[in-house]
């Protein structure tokens, strides 16, 4: 499946019925070295565009929002001791969480890669 | 936008692809490669920091009959000549002006290092406190810094700028040749680490920083490292952890006092030592990775108690650290508090400075 992207800079791409979660890797390179990933609870419904995570650099601390609605199904707990995996792959192994339940249709409203590379180049 | 002065390593900063920013005036680089990894290059190797943004200003004449002598917490008179101290600058009511070091040349002249923002009120304030015939020039324009900090830096600097080198004790400096011009070289520094600052002429300070990146143990590291080093060390950063409405008291400094001799705001300091300060200072380990920033507010069993001035991740201790003011009732060692900003939240502990104590400073 394919990638869509927020222009808040979260990513996430379908996987059957649930939604892997991430931040790009231009709001990765953006933040600089990740020190601290404020993971979702498990179980914890989000409406898309709602605050779903946190995360925290040696330059910034920022919210990550959810790019569609749904339940936290799964975190990636590898990022609790390593969230410099964000840094070294924030779009594979930098993967934030997945969600359930999700609407498909909801993924309208992002920008698909093509889209998100542009909106880049205007930023 | 306000004209930002720029060191004269401007075209070696642009090649690594610095990422560059104001401050103090300046517009300095933070990161190159990455500020983890500078922070650790300087905790294991040699970092090689620009630093020219300071101030350094030259005094000659008689110390004491110059007004010298009374215009700093410490006695200049009573640094031997070929040693450097570290103090205050102080308002009449005893809050910090600036934090420098003095270098005592000679009987007769001194060079005094101070920050960036702060150099030209400083200037100002120590000149009209000087007496005639007594001389203070500005010497930032044609004065170059590099510093040179790690636990490699003795041997690196030995190599390449001299073997007398290598006996320079902690806080003390040489007055030498580098590349052919008259140097300073001093084993002082803001990492905790061993290290150096090299004061030397601005024309040479391009071919100098060039010269020691040649070197593989030799990495450039920026602003935003140096932040992170002293911060695991507990030093203070002026305009953050000290300024005009903090004094040295509150700020757990008066190791750097003298209440023996005089100087501006000392009667400031004596009252308020005897009244105690309103705030005081802490240093706090958080809980988590997470990390507390400037402004985040301090609260001691759910009542605001300070605010943050200086915070960040440790790498070397894997949580995070910080500094900050509260009332006195919360400073004690162990006390719990809890950080605070939005959504951002976080259990801490005040604990003893340095946070970091293995660092190769005083090797």
């Amino acid at each position: 499946m394919a990638k869509f992207f927020t222009k808040e800079h979260e990513w996430v791409e379908m996987d059957g019925a649930q939604a892997i979660v991430g931040i790009s890797e231009h709001a990765a390179h953006e933040l600089g070295d990740i020190t601290f990933v404020e993971l979702p609870k498990i179980g914890k419904s989000v409406k898309q565009f709602d605050t779903l995570a946190g995360i925290e650099s040696v330059k910034a601390a920022s919210d990550i929002y959810a790019p569609v609605s749904g339940k936290v199904a799964q975190v990636n707990d590898k990022l609790e001791d390593a969230p410099e995996l964000v840094n070294q792959g924030a779009e594979s192994e930098g993967w934030i969480c997945r969600l359930e339940g999700v609407d498909a249709s909801e993924l309208g409203a992002l920008l698909d890669a093509a889209a998100y590379a542009k909106y880049l180049e205007g930023l | 936008m306000e004209d930002l002065k720029a060191t004269p390593l401007q075209a070696q900063h642009e090649g690594l692809k610095a990422l560059m920013a104001p401050f103090g005036g300046w517009l300095m680089p933070i990161q190159y490669e990455g500020i983890i990894a500078e922070h650790r290059w300087c905790r294991e190797k040699a970092a090689l920091f620009d630093i020219c943004h300071m101030g350094e200003f030259r005094f000659r004449g008689d110390i004491q009959a110059g007004g010298l002598e009374d215009v700093f917490t410490f006695s200049v008179k009573g640094i031997p000549v070929g040693r450097s101290r570290y103090g205050f600058l102080l308002n009449p009511s005893g809050g910090v002006i600036d934090d420098l070091i003095v270098f005592r040349l000679a009987e007769d002249e001194v060079m005094i290092v101070v920050n960036a923002a702060t150099a030209p009120n400083d200037f100002k304030i120590i000149a009209s406190r000087l007496k005639e015939p007594a001389q203070l020039v500005d010497i930032s324009a044609q004065t170059g810094k590099l510093d040179l900090q790690g636990p490699l830096s003795r041997e690196v600097l030995v190599e390449h700028l001299g073997s007398e080198l290598g006996a320079l004790p902690f806080f003390k400096f040489t007055r030498t040749r580098v590349l052919g011009e008259d140097a300073i070289v001093s084993r002082t520094g803001y990492t905790g680490e061993l290290g150096y600052e090299i004061f030397l002429p601005s024309g040479k300070t391009a071919e100098l920083w060039e010269l020691l990146l040649k070197d593989p143990r030799v990495a450039p590291a920026g602003l935003g490292a140096r932040d992170l080093l002293r911060l695991e060390m507990g030093y203070s950063l002026y305009g953050n952890d000290i300024d005009e409405k903090i004094s040295p008291v509150a700020a757990g400094l008066t190791a750097f006092v003298n209440l023996d001799k005089n100087f501006v705001g000392k009667d400031a300091l004596l009252k308020e030592r005897e009244t105690g300060p309103e705030n005081v200072k802490v240093a706090f380990r958080v809980d988590s990775r997470r990390s507390p920033r400037h402004f985040y507010e301090i609260l001691h069993q759910g009542a605001p108690v300070g605010m943050v001035t200086s915070g960040a991740f440790s790498p070397m201790l894997s949580c995070g650290i910080g500094m900050g003011y509260v009332k006195p009732e919360a400073a004690a060692l162990g006390t719990r508090l809890t950080i605070k900003h939005e959504r951002v939240e976080m259990e801490a502990q005040v604990v003893e400075l340095p946070f970091y104590t293995g660092g190769s400073l005083r090797a």
